[in-house]
This record gives structure tokens, sequence and C-alpha cells, in this order.
């Protein structure tokens, strides 16, 4: 191959941003651990399209004809499933790996659109139970800050096996953050590197799972449903492992799924992608008769109202955000541009959010930056932007002719590339062709 | 004394009615006839009231217990007193592995063995086991007390936080950070307290101290191989 230039041929091997990190690993020799998710190229909802309706379907008129958004979570087992009324929620994030401000932000705007939030790997704060009308309560390794007062305080108990940016890995949680406040939560030293468990430490695999899941269920007098959360990985199995144990929604996290500290290595090469994950989860829900019995809920790179369609139309019963609703609250807003460039950054690419130093007061537990966070403007700019991903998904669905959002189908979507199309089962577009699966003579 | 069978009753029903009991209750006497091995027996507790297991337990006997004094006159499957809170869990007999996991408080005497993990990421409990532990005993233990009157497993206190450990058998191995201290004479004392709690005849001078070096509560490259 030759090059106008051969003296300045990038290797698409050893290029600019693999050796950047050889010699920041060679001068530091750490690894390197930083937030947000998986930021290379994957096959994504992006590649799907759907087919709107024609002479061989009818629409719906928009603004006239109700396209219903409201789900049911959890009503196999529980005397009080979690009833939303939009199919988005706000994933698990800890008070610790975000500000007080954020956690009570978080909580007001989904509690304006009638949606819930969730706790994270640090216990439940009375600021985030106070602002959330629908909150689940995350049953972690850890167990920081577990209580049986705040177990029967939660809407949802949700078991966390893994999440999408490190399936078989802790949480992680530096020192920077680890205040007297957030020390006190987790009964840790301040100023620790905390290592979360991978593992659960009084149960091990399915079996137990099923009588963990009981005792929980005994403890709140199967008042609220129990989520079970896994990363994706080997999905099909693992949801069939979930609802065998006793599950009443399965929250599957695919690998674009954010984090608050997680080393890169593991955020990029571990997992796969949500695309890939959705059809693995539903097909499990479906060989057992229990798709839309027992709900799917999906995270891992929901941006826009079209992501949401398209996960819905792949089978999931509602999806949950994380890192998009870090940016609605106001991360990486191009007003702290000068602040970020004197972090070595510039806003749409921080994503340091283990240091602790976020300009915009939402990944730090710093007094004077956490303050920089209004948590009644960001609460409404995320209500806000659920809002335009509800009116976006319900624009979609109408027009696909659905009365309600869960009723969208593959049968409504195309694929735009092989990848795409082998992994969502549906057809290439143009064709009928679903890689990896036989034609019908 | 309330009695309840759980050869006519569910463990539902048995929980049940012990979660209803008002706060100022004067049915403070429960006693739970052949309770089988079952799981959940009498978890989520949150009331002064003494509760009597008739036999062996399954998984998760008295799970997050606060306020109540349980025992259990038999063994126990995994996870006895699991994030107890407070009060305290007799096990007269063995308890499985798990024994007072990440439990925060509340005081868990167990007569026999207790096997693998016991005490793991243990948050403020009081646990002190008349017989040997198995192995990775106190593994991220980050508070509270473990007495262990026989031996300790391999690698007992790994990664371990601020939790105390006293050992008067053999420890087969300690586990990453974990060392061997002075005992002092507030940990003597602290010994005595613990040992008069669990109604032992055992002297603390018999007894060596265990506790957390400290070196890995920072990431250093140099600990590498340690993690």
């Amino acid at each position: 191959m030759t090059s106008q230039n051969p003296g300045s041929r990038e290797s698409s091997l050893f290029n600019r941003d693999v050796i950047h990190e050889i010699q920041r690993a060679a001068e530091t020799g750490v690894y390197d651990i930083r937030g947000f998710g998986a930021k290379r190229p994957l096959p994504h909802f992006d590649d799907l399209l759907f087919l709107g309706a024609s002479v061989s379907r009818y629409p719906l008129e928009g603004y006239r004809e109700r396209c219903d958004t409201n789900v049911t979570l959890g009503a196999l087992n529980a005397e009080k499933p979690v009833e939303i009324d939009v199919p988005i929620t706000i994933a698990g994030m800890s008070f610790g790996a975000l500000s007080a401000n954020a956690k009570e932000a978080l909580g007001r705007g989904a509690s304006e659109v009638g949606t819930s939030t969730t706790t994270g790997d640090g216990g439940m704060t009375p600021e985030e139970r106070g602002h959330s009308t629908k909150l689940v309560y995350q049953y972690l390794p850890s167990r920081y800050g577990m209580n049986p007062d705040d177990l029967r305080k939660a809407d949802a108990i949700e078991v966390v096996i893994g999440q999408g940016a490190k399936p078989g890995g802790g949480g992680m949680l530096l020192g920077q953050k680890i205040t007297d406040r957030v020390a006190e939560m987790r009964t840790l030293p301040a100023g620790i590197d905390q290592r979360s468990a991978c593992r659960h430490p009084d149960w091990t695999g399915p079996d137990d799972l099923a009588i963990k899941i009981l005792e929980l269920r005994e403890i709140t007098d199967w008042q609220v449903p129990i989520y079970v959360k896994v990363g994706a990985t080997r999905t099909y199995y693992d949801t069939t492992l979930a609802v065998k144990a006793g599950a009443d929604v399965v929250v599957l996290d695919g690998m674009q799924g954010g984090t608050a500290a997680t080393q890169d290595v593991f955020i990029e090469h571990v997992g796969i992608p949500t695309l890939a994950a959705v059809p693995q989860a539903v097909e499990a829900l479906q060989e057992m008769d229990m798709h839309r019995k027992i709900q799917l809920v999906v995270s891992g790179g929901i941006r826009s109202g079209a992501d949401v369609a398209k996960c819905l139309a792949l089978g999931a019963d509602a999806v949950s955000i994380g890192t998009a609703a870090l940016i609605a609250l106001g991360c990486n807003h191009p007003k702290w541009q000068k602040e970020y460039e004197e972090l070595g950054t510039s806003a749409g690419f921080y994503d340091d959010y283990h240091q602790g130093r976020d300009p915009a007061g939402i990944s730090t537990q710093d007094e004077e930056l956490g303050a920089r966070l209004d948590p009644v403007a960001g609460g409404q700019r995320l209500a806000n932007y659920l809002r335009v991903l509800t009116l976006e998904a319900q624009t979609l669905a109408r027009a696909c002719g659905k009365s309600h959002v869960l009723n969208l189908e593959p049968e409504d979507m195309v694929a735009l590339t092989i990848e795409a199309a082998a992994m969502a089962r549906v057809p290439l577009a143009g064709t009928d062709w679903i890689p990896g699966r036989e034609r019908e003579s | 004394m309330n009695t309840v069978d759980l050869q006519k009753q569910s463990v539902r029903e048995l929980n049940r009615v012990l979660h209803q009991l008002p706060e100022d209750t004067n049915e403070t006497g429960w006693e739970v006839l052949h309770p089988g091995g079952q799981h959940n027996i009498a978890c989520g507790l949150d009331r002064e009231i003494e509760v009597r297991v008739d036999g062996h337990a399954g998984y998760y006997c008295a799970g997050m217990n606060k306020q109540a004094e349980i025992t259990v006159a038999g063994n126990v499957g995994v996870g006895v007193a699991e994030n107890m809170m407070s009060g305290s869990v007799h096990v007269q007999g063995s308890a499985g592995q798990s024994a007072g996991a990440t439990a925060h408080g509340g005081l868990l005497v167990i007569d026999g063995d207790a096997a693998a993990r016991c005490g793991i990421s243990m948050k403020g409990i009081d646990i002190v086991v008349k017989g040997s532990i198995g192995h990775m005993g106190a593994f991220m233990g980050q508070a509270g007390r473990m007495v262990i009157c026989g031996d300790a497993g391999e690698a007992l206190g790994d990664s371990l936080y601020e939790a105390r450990i006293y050992v008067k058998g053999a420890v087969a191995s300690l586990g990453a950070d974990c060392v061997k201290k002075e005992m002092r004479d507030e940990h003597i004392r602290e010994l005595q307290e613990l040992i008069d709690a669990a109604s032992l005849d055992e002297t603390p001078t018999d007894f060596a101290r265990y506790g957390s070096a400290r070196n890995l509560y920072h990431f250093k490259t140099d600990n590498a191989l340690e993690y």
C-alpha cells in the first residue's frame, strides 16, 4: 500500500490512541479507571429502522388517537407492583458516585413524569426517598447501608448481579469521593479506595438466589416486586435462571451501560451490546411463557425516543437510562468548558467521574461543586427530557399503527447492516434475510 | 408462650404473625416447633421478643433481625443472622456458610462450628464461635468483633477493613492484608466483655488478635500481586 506522505502514515494497529495509552501506562504504572460507558463503535439501535404504516398497515393520528405509555412492573407476586406512566426509568446510581443534589434532581425529574428512580451501591438517603415517589432499592454484593427499614420503604427491590459496564466486576469508589458522610453510610474508613465485592456474600448460584429472593419477600411481607439485574453476557441463560429463581422483573444492562468508576479495559472488552442482548432475553422469556408476565427492563445506551421505541419493539417492557439522565442534568455542558479544559478535557469528553471534580456538580462529593447543581432546575430538565423521549416513542408507535408503545414488535423494524440484522433478529432492509435464520421456503 | 408448629403452618404464616406484633406487645415468648430445616425462619423481626426454634433451620434464619432474641436449638444453614441490625441470635448447634454476613449489629453466638465465610463483610456485629470456623472468615470485614475459640481456616481476614478478630486456636493462614496484632489492655477488656456476653468460660490472654495492616486501603501498583 502506498501513501501520498509515507512519513505520516498512521498504523491502524498502533494508532495515536494506542500509543498514548501505552505511554500513559508506562509512565503511571496503573490501569486507566474512568466513568461513562463503552466508547468503541458498536452495533446499536441506530442500525435499525421502523417500517411506518402505508397501504398494508394503518397509522394512528398524532395527538388525536391515543398511544398509551403506562407500564406495570412486577405484578406476578407483589401486592404492590410498580406502576409507571412512561416506559423509561432511572437506572441505579449511588449517592457517593453522585452528589446529593444530583440524586435529588433525579428523584424530582422522575417523579414529575411518573416514573421510578433507583438507589445504588451506597444505601438509600432520606433526600432520595423523599423526592422519589417510586424508588427501587438495589441489593448489591457490598450491602453498604443495607437495612430492613429502608428495604421496607422501597417500592421495589433490585438484586444486582452485574452491570453492563463490568459484568463480573464489583463496584469501585476512589478515596476522593469517600467523604465522612459516604464513609459513614458504607461503614468504611473515610478516604480509602473502596473496592466492592463482585459476588454476593451469602448466596452462590441460582438455587441459592431463589431462597434469597424468598427471604427478601418474607422480610417485606410480599408487598413489593423483586427485580434481578444482570449485565449482558450469556443473556439467554442468565434471564432463564433469574426467572427460575423467582424474579418478578429482569433488568438487563448492555455493555454500553455507564459507570462512575471502572477500569477502561473492563468497560470496552467485557459484555455484549444491548442490541444483541435484548432478543436473547426475550427468547428466554417467551420459551418459558413469561414474556409480558415477567417484565424486561433494558438499559445500556438509551439516548432518544427512537432508542426507546426500538428497544420496546424488540420485546422490552421498559428501558432505563443513566448516562443520558446525567447529561440531561447538565453533565458535560459547554458552560463549564473553561473548567473542563483545566482538567485536561473538554465539554462532551469528560469521563473522569471517579475523580470527584465534576465542574457540573453531578459526579462529585465536593460540597462547593455539588452546590452548582440546582436540584429543582436539574429535575425540571430531566422531566423535560423524559417527556421528549416519550413523545418521540409515541410518534414512532403511532406511525406503526400502535395504540400502546408496548404493541410495537420486531416485525415493525428492519436493519441497516448485516450485523444488526443478525443481532436484533430482524431482516436486512429490503430483504427477508435474517442472518443465522433459515429462510421460509 | 405462643407456639407455631411448622408442620401445620407455613414459614409465611410464622413470619407474618411475628411481623404484625404491635410495638408494645405482651406476647413476647414464641416457640417454633418442627422447623425441619426450612428456610427464612424468623427473618425480618423487629420487636423485643424471644423466639426459640426447636430444631434445625435452613438458610437465612433470623435474617436482618432487629431487637429480637432468637435461639435455635439445632444447626442452621447458610446466612444465619445475615445483615442483623440488633438483638441476638444463639445457635446451639453448628452453622453453615456466611454466618452473620454483612450484619451491622447485635450478637451472634454459635455453640458449634461455623463453615466458610463466617462474618463476611461484617459491619458492626459481634460474632462468638465456640468451635472452629472454615476458610475466608471475616472476608472484607468492615467493623465489629469476631471471637473464635477453636481454629480458623485458610485466608482469615482477607481484605480486612476495621473488623477485629480474636482466635484462641490455630490459624491455617492469614488472608491478604490481615496481620497478627498486639493484645493491649483495651483488647483484653473488650474480649472479656464478649466472653461474658456469650457466657463462655475462657481467658482473654489465651487469644491472639488479628486486624488489618491497612496496606491495601489505596490502589498502589506495588500491591498488584496482592489483589
